[in-house]
């Protein structure tokens, strides 16, 4: 068995978050001084043979990020509902795979997320200052103020993982728990999971425990057991210990090489300083606006649009570590 | 369980059959990983559907519902065909040499003595040779003829590998491939456990289903060893404290018995309850059973029980038939013979079979309490809701009072586990709104009764104006004086007889364990089972060291486990004759030449010799059965019985329908699909899945959205076959009802060959009604036959035959 992480201190003093602003390594579209030291890095490990789809982890992510599913319908599969969502953030893809070489069926089953990849492609493509950030532990987080709902970290992220709230029109997805590891907690998912499928430590200590799982494997014939912690994307922060690790896509189209999409590496490179341009020219003419047409307002028609969407459910709170009591009121 | 939960992760071999661990007890599974992680133990999955707990199989196999037996009684046969045996374990602790009565036998699916009219048998002859000493007589050698042994081999020669895959549609190869899996565990250094749940039980057959494996596991030597026995995972969190203290109709508290009519008297009760041993020098520990009744007694009326009244004997219900189950009930309200109906913590429209029967029956009684923390489809039986509930209010004259109560986070208290942990727990939070703790409720209605007893009078109001109510607070018994209650105390000062200035009990201290209970009055105790639970030391439910010596995964200081805080039942079979731990790698006890010492509580007396006293000491035998003697109703080996609706007529006994004893009630024999009935060609059952939980949890926003619509499970073929297309709705109908559902056409569901013929299963899992934050379905249980088990009544759930076609979905 894993180590299971202790539950927190009841001590008020030892909720002080353990990171922040100041452990930043990247922050979308804007440039900063990294630290000089870096926080040893963390990863969650999703381990697909172990787990029995029982969504435990599904349900603790609704839980613990007070989020509100709506009950969809069954589409003639398990998985539900069919696809990530705005408040769905991680969810279970079951895939009934008929192995070649042994005419035997194998139910795969993948919890699907944000995999933190260490080099982010959502935000490289991310054009708003400080609405993508990454800590120097690797969490990749999206800071929800300064998010204008574009869409871009959508195309930037070649995992296809963050959706746009239909309520606030800013982009959502798995926070790796950043507010739970602040205070020395592994994600509420990595607390759900009930056969340790999902384990959470030093990225390190996951890469050993993975070794030793991997071992176990091949004793049982996956000859092609390994870990998924793909280079393109220079490695991730949440990673997969998979029975066949030379087709990743089988297990619900985990894409075999992961790379930032082309457009996105060229518009960080030479356009960017030009659009940077450009935007100045467009904030420019924003001030001209207020100066000559006065403040936008905000008619009783939107606010009664943002109720109905918001259905008098509370928005969810911006991702980003805070104090554990602030994410459970 | 034999074993408990942690001690999963000591085992070689898992053998999940009767169940689907990984779904149903997704959290006990992980000692199921752990086993697979650190042990290399393999992990093998039998079942009609390839299930969540076989995606993390070694091996899978499917089977048919309802042809477990065929499937076991093979395995016996390969692995004594094939020496697969652990002799020595076998020899000693089983009844293998016990010599059976002349004119025992067994032919064409039927054992001596049965009456096609009664449906039952004169078991007279299922029984031992007795010498002239009182003794069953036995030949060690394994030669006489009618030896358990010999006949045993007989009975199960019939089950070749080729007659498994006729009955049970396992194709021969996946058959042997297992048998050796199993069979290497016949080494006295590799052990197998059985996980196994309402997959065996909900048969017209289940008990002898686990029967069959326990017999199994009895000639492997894999019962009372660390990682092996046979392990019962219990559906509710409390289901089997439910049984432990007695909540059904035929049982008082520690599996004691409600007396029958024809039991007039206590002597008359006591006279087949010696227990005498049936070998010398066993312990046959039911011996004290007049202890365990009578401290039950003065538990429950104190001074008014005495030596002189037989210690209340009267007091007691007198059951005139075998037992008021569930299904007898509802056959009673049918009937108009039964008016009145409390629904504790029950569901009954969604969790018995035949639904439509059991709204017919509801609307006959003159009141239905429903005592439940959530609103229940049964409370609300008399509403329409159209196509799922179809009712006329008008016309029906139950009077439906609900009594809302606390749920188990509200509570304080023990809960019970699978393997027999009481762990005490306090409330999580208070109960909403007017929910009362079911205590509150329970001894409010008790004082208004005994009022209005004391008033009025009436036939025989001393049991009820006498029971023993000493509670600080007689309108609501607090969860430790019931704890207190239950685990026993000395009435007085109790002297040793031998030394009557020692004094061996103090009046008014709580008893360290069941081995203080007395028949003479002196002691009282709810529960003997559980005494221990609550001593002098303290609560012993409440403690929480998780300290393990040498990692044997025993964790004797966490909570208490009853009996007698011991972890694994029938340890002293972990030894060999001379006290040796078969594989002292699990170690567990052993005998140091005095006393029997180790890391659980030994399930033997302190200083009984290991080759004088077996290990089976509930048994008068000492042994464990493989011949179970007249104990239950349908046979002593179990026999491969087809469910009452079956796709063929039975291979080895094709004159028998079902099993031959079970009770049918005459309406419900004709709405019973007749045998390879073309109108219901498929073969129907139900499950449970992960995302919810019984009928509970469809009341809750989060699992709703996990799993918020009902569906049925084919397989591509059929789904070919009929038109049916993934996502879409279809219509499944048995004799008895119909449902709509949407399909979820799966690889995981193959077409079966049984006797020649291609079968179809259609799963139906069953979490849906009408009530509740998911969208509305139907009872599984519209579909579902209400018969039962022979011997305990569980309905036969898992396998009936419906019929399926596409459909345009509900009209709203």
């Amino acid at each position: 068995m894993f180590p299971p992480i202790p539950n927190p201190s009841v001590d008020p003093a030892a909720a002080a978050p353990r990171f922040g602003e100041k452990d930043l390594i990247r922050r979308s579209a804007s440039t900063i001084e990294p630290p000089a030291t870096r926080l040893t890095e963390v990863a969650k490990l999703i381990d697909v043979t172990k787990c029995i789809g029982c969504k435990a982890c599904q349900a603790a992510c609704l839980e613990w990020n007070h989020l509100t599913e709506e009950i969809g319908i069954n589409h003639g599969v398990y998985d539900n509902p069919m696809d990530l969502t705005e408040n769905t953030f991680t969810l279970m893809r079951f895939t009934e795979w008929v192995n070649p070489e042994t005419e035997n069926l194998e139910w795969l089953i993948r919890k699907d997320g944000c995999m933190h990849c260490e080099d982010p492609g959502c935000l490289k493509a991310c054009p708003s200052p400080g609405a993508i950030v990454q800590y120097s532990n690797g969490i990749v987080d999206f800071q929800h103020e300064n998010c204008i709902g574009c869409g871009y970290c959508i195309k930037g992220c070649p995992f296809n993982i963050p959706r746009i709230s239909k309520v606030d029109h800013t982009a959502y997805k798995c926070t790796l728990c950043s507010d739970r590891v602040a205070v020395g907690q592994g994600p509420a998912c990595q607390k759900a999971c009930p056969t340790q499928a999902i384990v959470f430590g030093t990225k390190e200590e996951m890469k050993g425990w993975a070794d030793f799982r991997i071992k176990d494997l091949k004793s049982r014939g996956f000859e092609n057991a390994g870990l998924y912690d793909p280079q393109g994307v220079g490695g991730t922060h949440v990673m997969y210990v998979l029975h066949h690790a030379d087709q990743p896509s089988i297990y619900a189209g985990l894409p075999d090489n992961p790379r930032i999409s082309p457009i996105v590496e060229t518009w960080k490179g030479i356009t960017k300083y030009m659009g940077m341009a450009l935007m100045g020219v467009a904030a420019a003419a924003g001030v001209l606006h207020y100066l000559v047409a006065g403040p936008n307002k905000v008619t009783e028609e939107d606010e009664e649009n943002a109720e109905r969407l918001a259905g008098g459910a509370t928005v969810p709170p911006p991702a980003g570590p805070a104090p554990l009591e602030g994410r459970r009121s | 369980m034999t074993n408990s939960w942690t001690d999963i992760r000591n085992t070689d071999l898992v053998v999940i059959m009767g169940g689907n661990a990984a779904e149903a007890h997704p959290c006990g599974f992980k000692w199921v990983t752990e086993a697979k992680a650190n042990r290399g133990a393999k992990l093998i999955v039998i079942d009609p559907r390839y299930n969540r707990s076989a995606s993390v199989a070694d091996f899978y196999a499917p089977i048919r519902q309802g042809s477990d037996i065929a499937f076991l009684m093979g395995l016996i046969n390969w692995c004594i065909s094939n020496d697969k045996v652990q002799w020595a374990y076998t020899k000693a602790f089983t009844n293998a040499a016990f010599i059976v009565k002349e004119g025992f036998a067994y032919q064409d699916g039927l054992f001596t003595g049965y009456d096609e009219e009664k449906r039952d048998y004169n078991r007279d002859s299922w029984e031992y040779e007795i010498g002239p000493d009182g003794y069953a007589l036995v030949d060690d050698t394994l030669q006489h003829p009618r030896c358990v042994w010999n006949l045993l081999k007989q009975h199960v020669a019939i089950y070749t590998p080729e007659m498994v895959e006729r009955i049970c549609g396992t194709p021969k190869d996946k058959f042997l491939h297992i048998a050796q899996m199993i069979g290497e565990c016949s080494s006295p250094t590799k052990t197998m456990t059985s996980m196994y749940a309402l997959g065996w039980t909900q048969h017209s057959k289940g008990s002898q289903n686990i029967r069959g494996m326990a017999m199994l596991q009895l000639i492997l030597g894999n019962i009372g060893v660390r990682g092996g026995g046979m392990n019962a995972l219990r559906g509710h969190s409390n289901i089997q404290g439910l049984t432990d203290i007695g909540l059904m109709s035929n049982l008082i508290p520690g599996y004691l018995n409600i007396p029958a009519d024809k039991e007039v008297d206590f002597a008359t009760y006591m006279s087949t309850r010696g227990f005498k041993p049936l070998r010398p020098n066993q312990m046959s520990y039911w011996q004290n059973y007049k202890k365990f009744f009578v401290s039950f007694m003065k538990s429950m009326w104190g001074d008014a029980a005495t030596a002189q009244n037989d210690w209340a004997y009267d007091y007691l219900p007198k059951l005139d038939v075998s037992g008021y189950d569930v299904l007898r009930a509802f056959e009673l309200m049918k009937q108009g013979k039964m008016n009145v109906y409390f629904c504790q913590g029950f569901n009954p429209l969604q969790a018995f079979p035949n639904k439509a029967k059991l709204a017919e029956a509801l609307a006959k009684l003159k009141l239905l309490v429903v005592m439940d923390p959530l609103q229940t489809e049964t409370a609300r039986f008399w509403e329409d809701h159209g196509i799922y509930n179809k009712a006329d209010p008008a016309s029906i004259k139950t009077e439906v009072i609900q009594l809302p109560s606390t749920c188990f986070a509200e509570d304080e208290g023990s809960l019970v586990n699978s393997g027999r942990w009481l762990q005490w727990h306090w409330p999580g939070g208070s109960p909403p709104g007017e929910a009362k703790h079911d205590t509150w409720i329970m001894a409010q209605i008790h004082l208004r009764l005994k009022e209005l007893y004391r008033k009025e009078g009436g036939a025989f109001p001393d049991p009820i104006l006498n029971l023993n109510w000493a509670y600080k607070d007689p309108g609501e018994p607090s969860p430790e004086e019931l704890a207190r209650e239950m685990n026993g105390s000395a009435l007085v000062d109790v002297f040793d007889p031998n030394d009557p200035s020692k004094k061996i009990l103090e009046a008014g201290k709580q008893l360290s364990g069941f081995g203080l209970y007395r028949d003479d009055g002196t002691t009282a105790g709810g529960c003997w089972i559980y005494s221990g639970c609550w001593t002098e030391v303290g609560n012993m439910m409440a403690r929480r060291d998780n300290s393990d010596p040498d990692e044997t995964g025993a964790y004797l200081k966490w909570s208490f486990a009853w009996p007698a805080n011991r972890r694994i039942l029938y340890n002293r079979a972990s030894c060999d004759l001379d006290g040796k731990p078969w594989d002292p790698s699990r170690k567990l006890i052993e005998w140091d030449g005095a006393k029997w010492t180790g890391y659980d509580v030994p399930d033997i007396a302190p200083t009984a010799k290991p080759r004088e006293v077996g290990p089976f000491i509930m048994n008068p035998e000492g042994s464990s059965r493989l011949f179970v003697r007249k104990m239950m109703r349908d046979g002593p080996f179990p026999v491969h019985y087809e469910p009452f609706e079956s796709p063929v007529a039975n291979v080895i006994a094709p004159k028998v329908r079902g099993n031959p004893v079970a009770r049918v009630f005459a309406d419900d024999w004709k709405q019973f699909a007749d045998i390879g009935d073309p109108n219901f060609p498929y073969a129907g059952t139900t499950y449970r899945l992960t995302e919810h939980f019984h009928y509970w949890t469809k009341n809750n926003h989060v699992n709703s959205v996990l799993q918020p619509q009902q569906f049925v499970e084919i397989s591509e073929e059929l789904a070919k076959e009929k038109g049916i297309v993934k996502g879409g709705w279809v219509r499944v109908w048995s004799k008895r009802g119909e449902l709509l559902a949407i399909a979820v056409v799966t690889k995981r569901i193959k077409p079966m060959t049984i006797d020649g013929k291609t079968v179809h299963v259609v799963g139906v899992p069953i979490h849906w009604g009408f009530v509740g934050a998911a969208r509305k379905g139907f009872p599984a249980n519209v579909l579902t036959p209400f018969v039962g088990d022979a011997n305990i009544e569980t309905p036969e759930f898992k396998a009936f035959m419906v019929n399926i076609e596409p459909s345009t979905g509900p009209v709203a």
